[in-house]
């Protein structure tokens, strides 16, 4: 392929494919680069929560307009509004709860308290010994194994070129810019945006960047068809379960609990001892779910550093070399980060302010 | 609570299904004073080749294939291997301290056991082809047809029509007529060239060799008609099989739409071999890779059943499909792999005849290579995905769009997504992707293996808990 491209995105996720369709419509001549398949690494994996009661604070703004998106991709992502609930079992966890969801309020998000009683009467399935809770109305879920069908199709439709099966081995300088290799494979481009989520610590080193990048490994469940169990998303106040019913009356069970692996180790694995707990936590807040059959569990690599905010900007002070990643709520806000990315990238001024990922990044406070 | 649902059991081996290979390589292990455990789904020992019959039937004459599984049984109970049955195993984990967390599911309490090794011995599942009709009710598969007849000693009800490829058609028709039953006529894929150019593989084990020709003799003798190079296209019926239309094919098994042929009858019996069933090796991490001449997918093993990750061993038809004589001895050798790996001693091979058979089970399974024709006997409504409703226009619309891998397949139209795991349209989706795409097998890949192995009653998993033990780690950041 002699084509030099203006920028090769490193990634067919969200991210990566999203600032890749700004781009090109910026008029940028661009590649997508993807490892395995479009949309199949945590884009495609994760539990589609889209809840603004699990998104932090000073990514509220970035997280509305993320929902936003979504809305409008609509069916052919498989979106839901649901309204969906947060839970506290025990006086520390309502505690945490208040605390929690009074800032969310303050930072823009539909938030409401509500008295269990009320709960119980919208969710009769749902445990009895619920202490406290929030609602927001809000809060919905899209298909997660969606992504990589939507995103193939606007690539398709834009002529944005795409490579799959295009794993980076190198990343050389390049008279041009840079010259991107998969083994004897290369491709050339000027410019080069990282978007490789829990692989992006790897491909930054090529070029010489330490970052100090971290991926967890979230465990997600679904069940057999059930009858019907609830009808809005569901959280924990710690943040440690998710739950939804989709239409087709399947159960996705998710709340960030741990599997084992590494991105360099290629997909991670589940971890029984985390599992386990998971499930129960599931059984403990909808019982009848005892009696469901459990169908398939996996895990997706969610990347962080360690003030747990993104890194969407420059790398390593370069014009030529740019970062997104690490975008906490990355789902729900990845379709509007990109975009942004995209506009920085065209030398537009973005909408909302990106996150330098040459700021100094100290780890962020655990409450 | 957790700590209560681990067992403290350690095993040196844990035998993963007991079949002629499974059962033979945990008594061979505990011989050799190794702590072995045999799991099965079945009531008792045997697989699906030497399923037992059931135990409500007192009288009936024993035929040599259960003469050979009761064998095993008796050797079996003499032997003192601890056993569990009617047990799935729903998961397979690397331990931290280098051996394997297996995961179980059955009327005991024991949920989990950890073991130094796992020997995967979990045999074939069936390869049918779906085509119009398949789903009615009156469709069995060949080897689940041979479950019903061997564990309950019932034909398929009313006229039988025997489909497919490879020898199963033949032993399947000789037993439906032995039980009783009435089979209507035969159709094959395989020509007689095809089974000509079989033989001299065959004559490698004329006692095997002599069975076959006495199902098809016996059939001969009956007048079944056996129509050769042809292949079921539709199967019809309102609200359960009312007849089937069979089609000419050519050299690749396309079929020849105007050589039809339509036959009435209440029952059809059909397939296309044995795939290796390979979900729990593949859970594993073991590396695997596609030939078609072991059935299709397997784990990479060395000679003795060693697969890439440590500790974990294959053998029988789930290491490729070589058939009952292999079986045995591959199960033979699994267990002397483990032996020298555990305990640095060589039990000495047995090794006797088995490249011979090995050529006999090959030779059997080539017959049963999917052709590129097949393809076109598959209409475009004609559901691929039972589970979920999936048809091949699904299919081939997800792939028109852009879909290159079995993955990207699966997620785009939730084409094995159920509760059977893909089990069934896995191989479908695959010849479809790789019709449309010239990619490789390889290239397709399979759909990432996650656990659980079976659907799993969530109870099962999870026990009772109080909420106050839940080991609820550190918040998320604000």
């Amino acid at each position: 392929m002699n084509v030099i491209f203006d920028i090769a995105v490193i990634g067919g996720g969200i991210m990566g494919c999203g600032a890749a369709l700004r781009l090109s419509e910026g008029g940028m001549n661009t590649v997508v680069l993807e490892q395995g398949d479009i949309g199949q690494g945590a884009s495609g994996v994760n539990a589609g929560t889209l809840s603004m009661q699990i998104k932090r604070v000073k990514l509220m703004p970035y997280a509305i307009k993320g929902h936003e998106m979504w809305e409008k991709m609509g069916d052919q992502v498989g979106f839901h509004r649901t309204g969906g609930y947060t839970l506290a079992f025990n006086d520390k966890e309502a505690d945490l709860l208040h605390e929690r969801m009074s800032m969310k309020k303050e930072a823009g998000a539909n938030i409401e308290f509500v008295s269990p009683d009320k709960i119980i009467s919208s969710e009769p399935h749902l445990s009895k010994k619920i202490v406290a809770a929030s609602y927001c109305p809000d809060d919905g879920y899209a298909n997660s194994s969606l992504t990589g069908q939507y995103y193939r199709n606007r690539l398709r439709e834009l002529d944005v070129s795409y490579i799959e099966k295009f794993g980076v081995t190198d990343i050389l300088e390049h008279e041009e810019g840079w010259k991107i290799c998969s083994g004897a494979r290369t491709v050339v481009a000027k410019r080069i945006l990282l978007a490789a989520g829990g692989w992006c610590k790897k491909l930054a080193a090529m070029i010489g960047a330490d970052l100090p990048i971290r991926a967890r490994i979230n465990t997600v469940t679904v069940t057999e068809r059930a009858p019907q169990l609830l009808s809005s998303i569901l959280g924990h106040a710690t943040g440690l379960l998710t739950m939804k019913q989709k239409e087709n009356g399947t159960i996705l069970i998710g709340g960030g609990w741990q599997g084992k692996g590494t991105p360099e180790q290629g997909r991670g694995q589940i971890d029984i001892k985390n599992l386990i707990p998971n499930l129960q936590l599931a059984k403990f807040v909808i019982p009848a779910l005892a009696n469901i059959r459990v169908i398939r569990s996996w895990t997706g690599f969610e990347a962080n550093v360690p003030d747990f905010y993104p890194l969407a900007g420059k790398l390593a002070n370069r014009d030529n070399a740019f970062i997104l990643g690490c975008v906490r709520g990355g789902y729900t806000i990845g379709p509007y980060i990109s975009k942004l990315m995209g506009d920085f990238i065209l030398g537009r001024e973005t909408e909302m302010p990106l996150f330098d990922p040459s700021r100094d990044i100290i780890e962020g406070r655990l409450i | 609570m957790v700590s209560s649902l681990i067992g403290c059991n350690m095993y040196d081996v844990v035998v993963i299904g007991a079949g002629p290979a499974g059962a033979n390589a945990a008594i061979d292990a505990h011989d050799h004073g190794l702590r072995v455990l045999l799991i099965d789904e079945g009531r008792d020992a045997g697989g699906q080749v030497w399923r037992p019959k059931s135990g409500s039937i007192l009288k009936a004459s024993v035929t040599s294939i259960e003469r050979k599984g009761n064998q095993l049984r008796e050797h079996l109970q003499k032997s003192e291997v601890k056993r569990k049955f009617e047990t799935r195993v729903w998961h397979i984990e690397k331990s931290d301290n280098g051996g394997w967390i297996v995961g179980l599911s059955g009327p005991d309490d024991e949920k989990q056991v950890t073991s130094r090794t796992v020997i995967i011995a979990t045999g074939a599942q069936e390869r049918i082809i779906p085509v119009n009709g398949w789903t009615l009710p009156g469709v069995l598969g060949l080897a689940g047809s041979t479950a019903l007849m061997k564990e309950n000693l019932l034909p398929p009800h009313g006229r039988s029509i025997v489909a497919g490829t490879g020898p199963l058609v033949f032993y399947v028709a000789s037993e439906i007529q032995r039980l009783g039953g009435n089979v209507t006529a035969i159709s094959t894929l395989n020509s007689k060239l095809d089974w000509c150019k079989a033989l001299p593989s065959m004559i490698l084990k004329p006692r095997l060799l002599f069975q076959g020709l006495c199902w098809v003799l016996s059939l001969y003798l009956k007048r079944i008609p056996i129509f050769w190079r042809t292949g079921i296209i539709t199967i019809e019926g309102e609200n359960a099989v009312e007849g089937v239309t069979i089609t000419k094919v050519d050299k690749d098994w396309a079929p020849k739409k105007d050589h039809q042929r339509y036959i009435p009858c209440e029952s059809v019996c059909y397939g296309q071999g044995l795939l290796p069933e390979i979900s729990a090796s593949r859970l594993t991490g073991a590396d695997h890779y596609y030939d078609e001449k072991l059935g299709g997918w397997v784990p990479t093993i060395d000679d003795l059943g060693r697969t890439s990750e440590k500790g974990i061993y294959a053998c029988g038809d789930n290491a490729g499909i070589l058939g009952v004589t292999v079986a045995p001895i591959s199960g033979k050798r699994a267990a002397q792999a483990v032996i020298e790996d555990l305990k640095g001693e060589n039990p000495g091979a047995g090794q006797s005849n088995l490249k011979m058979m090995q050529k006999f089970g090959r030779a059997m399974t080539v017959l049963n290579i999917p052709r590129s024709g097949l393809i076109k006997f598959i209409d475009d409504e004609t559901e691929i995905c039972r589970c979920e409703g999936i048809t091949k226009r699904d299919i081939d619309h997800e792939i028109a769009h852009g879909a290159q891998s079995h993955n990207a397949v699966k997620s785009g139209t939730r084409c094995g997504m159920g509760p059977c795991g893909g089990r069934f349209c896995m191989d479908t989706v695959a010849m479809l992707t790789a019709h449309h795409t010239s990619k490789t097998r390889e290239e397709i890949g399979l759909p990432t293996a996650r656990p659980p192995l079976r659907p799993v009653i969530l109870d099962t998993l999870s026990g009772d808990l109080d909420y106050d033990d839940l080991p609820i780690p550190g918040v998320s950041p604000l």
